[in-house]
């Protein structure tokens, strides 16, 4: 009898990249609810608007790399890479800004570099800093959160739908009407003009730690973040890192001056940083690989954001830190490499 | 009975894996009846080819020598039942490399008749340890693990080093592999009277047996011989399922937590690691004069009809075996030798049972999967390597062609144990890329090896000449001096002499 040949290991890997993309996205699913209810239905109009571009750039460029855009596209990830942009991107964002975005993310960031598993930066980051500096005015406009005693006014879905399509507020309201400053912007800028942190807190928008929705958002992003780190998506060492890196030197400064220095409590529940620690730096591509490097990763991107939100001009620096480690992701594998079995350890001579 | 123990030292990684055992544990080790022919490689061993020492149509005996060891690194082998030599021809073998291999063909006569010895059975207790390593290399005895690697010279290496353990290796932690489960629980005394027999050969006090803990009956049956025998000197050992905990290197780490340094042995850590089938084949031959004409080979998977171990004749083809066993069933489709994580997939059922036949393995086909993505560098390959490789970077390097960096990241100490393989998300085939790579590495170096004596040939030539060279002019320097000092008389003898070369010319 004859019989085919193949090469060992003839058991097949039950894992894939397919199924670990759709994790990620599943593991959103509870925040993105989270965010429409605190912030009204632009999230998901931001979803769609990114996933359109997202997609479309992707298969645009496969067939410019002749490459066959369906494989590709099965893996997924350029639906990660909308994802996670259109949680970077206020609730009201005009289409043609979120399409930059998108677009700068997919096709500069990851295609222009090789593709899935090439990309030096992370993408959904590299589109949402084009955005931030390309658009800053919009980049501001964060309607305030659902709260009772906060001043809220619900935009309609209609009304949503057509400012995502415009840029256009009905003509009742104006920007001052619904923005409000963002917790972190609040505080950086309180701080600054010598306010003492308590003082700061007295701000309707504070919540028991962070700001208040925005808090309740990052509940549920760690609960995400949990069950990937349970179905081994995600490994401990990153998010450590980075909660590490952020809240080690937040609660020394606090501790030593708490008059003009956040609490740690506010520097973790603010802005992005449980996104950032479960889902952004998380990304295996662009992050250090092996388990040591990927704890000095995290540790570097929890640093620089702590850095650049007291020191620098932007309010929240999770953007920035993770392009920044993301260059540095090279050097940290190489300095980080495990201890081969059966080689003299390093020291050892 | 002997409890076993269970304090280990930590090993890296490794998988979990179903271990489809049960499929061919159900029934005793059976006897398939003789085959009408016996095709023996030359080769059974990792090392050098015996050297056939019997003619086409000779008739040989059961037991009989019919190659005898050659070089360095050889093994004999001996004929497994009586008959007539009809062919010595290349015939198809599963080995690493190549398809075909010289092999000693037998017609068997069906009379299975003994070749009367010599010798008597050795009381081994009474014996000196060279005459019992002597008796070894004369038995045809390899590693029966899988590497076959010969054990007289494996003994005679090992007792120029500092030993502290012998350790019998009864892991067997690839999936649907029985043998040596099956063997423990059956031939328990003869695994530790090779252990015994070896500490005497060795000089050794402390003999460790660990089998992997989804093995309680060979646990059992061990732990009872031990009791008997109440020798204080061996002592069993559990270890977790876990795969590769039966690779050598690893089950070093595992029992003693000393690291086998890179490139080197066991031995280099005070440990010599035996199958439990070696030590049982050692037993049969210094005990009972029996030398390796069978082994234990577990026959299974869903391409065969009825799972078993079954004692092959060496020689015996795959065909005869699995017809034995029931036959294949209708969803054959890849037929393995060895385990499904390390073996070797041959195409014909032609290939005869060897010294390293540890399990032939039929499956049927293995459901398409995905295509092959970029790797994502998660790093769940680097969790799962039992020697703590980054195989993700490896594959960068590998991709790249980038020598010294595969050097440098340990592409050698790579024990291709396929686990990466099995966690990849991206579906890369990363331990069939680092076998090509690691050949590749061999390739270079070899050239590079060759480049370099061509070199240092170059090189002492050109010194060679020079010296000569030298001596000449020194030569005729000193000539001239002569000449100078000798005066006129000297130089017309000189002159005369040369006139008569000439003339005689």
């Amino acid at each position: 009898m004859e019989f085919v040949r193949r090469e060992a290991p003839y058991l097949r890997p039950n894992a894939d990249v397919a199924s670990m993309m759709l994790q990620v996205l599943l593991a959103l699913v509870p925040a993105a609810l989270a965010h429409m209810w605190y912030f009204g239905p632009g999230f998901l109009f931001n979803l769609i608007v990114a996933t359109i571009f997202c997609v479309g750039g992707e298969a645009l460029v496969l067939q410019a790399r002749n490459r066959n855009p369906e494989t590709a596209l099965a893996d997924l990830s350029a639906l990660v890479t909308a994802a996670l942009l259109a949680f970077a991107l206020p609730s009201l964002t005009p289409w043609w800004v979120t399409a930059t975005g998108s677009l700068f993310a997919v096709v500069v960031a990851k295609h222009l570099y090789g593709g899935l598993g090439f990309n030096v930066f992370n993408p959904a980051m590299v589109g949402y800093i084009v955005v931030l500096i390309a658009f800053p005015m919009d980049m501001n406009l964060w309607v305030a959160p659902r709260m009772g005693d906060i001043d809220y006014i619900d935009l309609t879905v209609l009304q949503t739908v057509m400012y995502t399509l415009s840029g256009n507020l009905p003509e009742a309201l104006s920007f001052d009407a619904i923005s409000r400053a963002t917790p972190l912007d609040a505080m950086q800028s309180g701080l600054r003009n010598l306010h003492t942190y308590a003082e700061v807190r007295t701000n309707p928008m504070m919540g028991d730690f962070g700001g208040r929705g925005w808090e309740w958002i990052g509940n549920f992003f760690a609960f995400g973040g949990f069950w990937l780190l349970i179905k081994k998506i995600i490994r401990w060492q990153i998010p450590a890192g980075v909660f590490a890196g952020l809240l080690i030197p937040a609660g020394l400064m606090y501790m030593i001056d708490p008059g003009s220095n956040a609490s740690p409590g506010f520097h973790l529940f603010a802005g992005a940083t449980i996104l950032c620690a479960f889902f952004i730096a998380t990304d295996p591509v662009s992050a250090a690989t092996s388990p040591k490097g990927r704890l000095v990763y995290g540790c570097g991107i929890g640093l620089l954001i702590f850095a650049i939100r007291k020191w620098g001009s932007y309010a929240d620096g999770v953007a920035f830190a993770v392009l920044l480690m993301n260059m540095a992701t090279p050097a940290i594998d190489y300095i980080t490499r495990p201890h081969i079995v059966g080689h003299a350890r390093r020291g050892d001579g | 009975m002997t409890a076993p123990t269970y304090d280990l030292g930590k090993l890296h990684g490794g998988l979990r894996l179903q271990a489809q055992k049960k499929l061919s544990t159900a029934h005793p080790i059976r006897k398939p009846p003789l085959p009408e022919q016996l095709v023996l490689p030359i080769t059974q061993h990792a090392g050098d080819p015996a050297q056939p020492v019997v003619g086409i149509g000779e008739q040989v005996l059961k037991g009989q020598l019919i190659a005898e060891a050659e070089g360095s690194l050889g093994a004999p082998v001996h004929a497994s039942s009586s008959g007539k030599v009809v062919a010595i021809e290349p015939w198809p073998v599963s080995r690493r490399f190549g398809d075909n291999a010289p092999c000693i063909v037998i017609e068997c006569d069906g009379k299975d008749q003994e070749i009367e010895s010599a010798e008597t059975p050795l009381a081994y207790d009474s014996l000196s340890a060279e005459v019992l390593l002597a008796k070894i290399l004369q038995g045809g005895i390899v590693g029966l693990g899988g590497a076959v690697f010969p054990t007289a010279q494996k003994l005679m290496q090992a007792i120029t080093c500092d030993l502290e353990f012998l350790i019998l290796n009864g892991v067997e932690c690839e999936p649907y592999i029985s043998c040596d489960d099956l063997l423990m629980r059956e031939h328990a005394a003869e695994v530790i009277g090779g252990a015994q027999i070896l500490m005497r050969a060795l000089q050794l006090d402390v003999t460790y047996i660990v089998v992997e803990s989804d093995k309680p009956e060979a646990i059992r049956s061990l732990g009872e011989v031990l009791g008997e025998h109440d020798d204080a000197r061996i002592i069993l050992k559990q270890v977790p399922t876990i795969y590769p905990s039966g690779g050598e290197d690893q089950l070093v780490q595992l029992v003693t937590n000393r690291e086998v340094p890179s490139g080197g042995l066991p031995t280099d850590v005070g440990c010599l690691v035996q199958n439990v089938g070696t030590a049982v084949a050692i037993h049969d031959w210094i005990v009972h004069n029996k030398p390796l004409l069978s082994r234990i080979t577990t026959v299974t998977g869903d391409g065969v009809a009825q799972a078993m171990n079954v004692e092959a004749r060496l020689g015996t083809t795959v065909a005869d075996i699995v017809e034995f066993a029931g036959g294949y069933t209708e969803h054959a489709n890849q037929l393995i030798i060895g385990g499904p994580m390390t073996g070797k997939s041959v195409t014909s059922d032609r290939v005869p049972v060897v010294k390293a036949t540890n399990c032939i393995l039929v499956l049927s086909e293995t459901p398409a999967q995905g295509p092959e993505l970029p790797c994502i560098r998660c790093g769940d390959c680097a969790s799962v390597c039992p020697v703590q490789l980054l195989p993700q970077q490896l594959f960068w390097y590998a991709c790249a062609d980038d020598e010294a960096k595969m050097r440098s990241y340990g592409l050698i100490d790579c024990i291709e144990c396929g686990c990466c393989d099995l966690v990849c998300p991206s579906h890369i085939p990363l331990t069939a890329d680092f076998r090509t790579a690691k050949a590749r590495i061999r390739e270079l170096a070899d050239e590079k090896g060759r480049a370099e004596r061509a070199r240092l040939r170059f090189e002492s030539r050109n010194e060679r000449l020079e010296k000569q060279q030298q001596s000449r002019d020194l030569e005729l320097e000193k000539q001239k001096e002569a000449a100078r000092t000798a005066g006129p008389d000297a130089i017309a003898e000189i002159l005369k002499r040369k006139q008569e070369q000439d003339e005689d010319q």
